[in-house]
């Protein structure tokens, strides 16, 4: 048949020849690399006591962002849900009253903006979506929890810390 | 012989007791430890400093699991079969000869439990016997993987005792005798008339069978198919917990320290060391020196033995009876037709 692709491999299965039957110098040459693994130094980081560092473009925890002046970014436009392939994301929202104006940025805020943990998947898509720049994975990842609806993550765990506090 | 020689012989038997149970103990430890150097990890340093500790606390974790017998298993024969494992593994040490003659006042203490003059016989013996008890465990258990994993480790033990024997055979025409502390007598020193006194130098190539030979009788990998896990979920132990399944497992590790033992006294010269009577020292101090060379010798078998375990693969079984049916006996046989036409020419 002809090769579909540049990748079909010929597979010979020759009779092993004396020195393969004799095992031995086969064998020398796997404990000379065992050997040399013995010497090397170990890759393992003791974890509690040593964390190693997240890449650069890790996806984690998410975080709804404030401006500079420490009001909320996020409209409440409903893009992060739509575009969320899990469904993760739900959100309620609310008309900004007069007087509310360092709170929130735009006439419109999220009274309830919720995230299911357990459902979302971490691809990052709402970030994507966001026209405020809203919402960023820039956290750590999720802790564990005893139980499912201690996954669900509100405002309170997602906002950011105000400036001046 | 006195009450005194009574009483130094019980503490002698108790010291070596309790040496080969330490050792086995630190074996685990020393497995893991060097498993892990060799995958590039640290292996266990959380119990203790370095995790020295760790033994100590696998062998209560041991203590402490459940005793599970099967109800359709023969009782006395379950837990005969583990007893037998390790009663087998610690009489080995017997008729090694750990040193030389220790002088304290006026006693002469014999550094090994008893010179029969059939030593060597006692250890084949012996290595026999240790297959009876993974066969009976691994019978009694009523569980065809142990089934299968017993009917591989008899039928690798018998297969693999043939060599081992022809081999020593071989070793005997050189050495003349059977008394393991003749055999570590006559490779005193390291080098005299002209030659390497340890007998590797005189059978490398029975050295190389007695050795493959003793990993199969250990069931150490690259021959461990009696307890595969891939095919045989446990081997012979698959229905034992606690500290049955101790047992067994520590049994293999005495067999290590065993065979390792017997290795370093049969072909690397026991507790000879180079240059031991240039040193100027007193008699004393070379056997102290030579229970350490003896002690070192065996710790490189016991690494060479992990060694091997962490570097090949398993064998499969037809290759196991291959290798050792179709190879390993027309070899030792090869070599004690070399050996008599050597002596022939050079005696």
């Amino acid at each position: 048949m002809e090769a579909l692709s540049n990748k079909r491999k010929v597979i010979e299965s020759k009779p092993l020849n004396f020195f393969e039957r004799i095992y031995l110098p086969v064998i020398f040459r796997g404990l000379a690399i065992t050997m040399k693994h013995f010497f090397r130094k170990p890759v393992t980081v003791s974890y509690p006591e040593q964390k190693r560092e997240y890449s650069e473009n890790f996806r984690g925890m998410h975080s709804l962002k404030r401006d500079e002046d420490g009001r909320e970014r996020c409209t409440a436009c409903g893009l992060c849900a739509l575009s969320c392939p899990a469904e993760a994301i739900t959100m309620i929202a609310a008309e900004r009253q007069k007087g509310e104006e360092h709170l929130y940025r735009e006439e419109k805020y999220a009274a309830v903006y919720e995230i299911n943990m357990l459902r979302c998947i971490f691809c990052g898509l709402c970030e994507e979506a966001c026209p405020k720049e809203a919402i960023y994975l820039d956290g750590p990842h999720v802790p564990s929890e005893y139980l499912r609806k201690d996954f669900i993550y509100g405002k309170d765990k997602l906002v950011e810390a105000p400036l001046n506090q | 012989m006195g009450i005194a020689d009574i009483i130094i012989k019980l503490i002698l038997i108790v010291i070596i007791f309790a040496i080969s149970l330490l050792v086995a103990l630190y074996s685990t430890y020393a497995e893991r430890k060097i498993a892990a150097f060799f995958q590039d990890r640290i292996g266990p340093n959380r119990a203790g400093p370095w995790g020295i500790l760790q033994p100590f606390a696998d062998g209560g974790k041991m203590f402490l699991k459940e005793e599970i017998i099967p109800a359709n298993a023969s009782a006395f024969l379950f837990i005969a079969g583990p007893s037998l494992s390790i009663l087998t593994a610690c009489i080995g040490s017997a008729v090694i000869p750990w040193g030389q003659k220790l002088t304290i006042g006026t006693h002469v203490v014999d550094l090994q439990v008893t010179d029969i003059n059939v030593g060597v016989l006692y250890i084949l013996g012996v290595v026999s016997l240790g297959v009876y008890g993974v066969m009976i465990g691994g019978w009694a258990s009523n569980n065809k993987y142990s089934l299968l994993g017993a009917i591989r480790a008899a039928s690798q033990n018998i297969s693999y005792e043939l060599s081992m024997g022809l081999s020593i055979i071989a070793l005997l025409m050189v050495t003349g005798t059977l008394s393991l502390r003749e055999i570590a007598e006559q490779q005193h020193g390291f080098w005299s008339h002209g030659w390497f006194t340890w007998n590797f130098f005189r059978q490398p190539l029975g050295f190389l069978i007695f050795i493959v030979c003793a990993f199969a009788e250990t069931n150490r990998t690259p021959f461990d198919l009696p307890e595969c896990e891939t095919e045989l979920i446990g081997g012979y132990h698959t229905e034992y917990s606690s500290m049955k399944l101790g047992f067994y497992l520590f049994s293999e590790y005495i067999n290590m320290f065993i065979s390792g033992a017997v290795m370093a006294t049969l072909y690397f010269g026991g507790y000879n060391f180079p240059f031991m009577h240039h040193l100027g020292l007193s008699e004393n101090w070379i056997t102290i020196l030579g229970v350490i060379a003896l002690f070192t010798k065996i710790f490189f078998f016991i690494f060479f033995f992990m060694w091997v375990r962490w570097t090949i693969p398993r064998f499969r079984y037809d290759q196991l009876m291959d290798l050792g049916w179709k190879s390993l006996i027309p070899l030792s046989i090869a070599n004690i037709v070399i050996t008599g036409i050597v002596i022939t020419f050079y005696k």
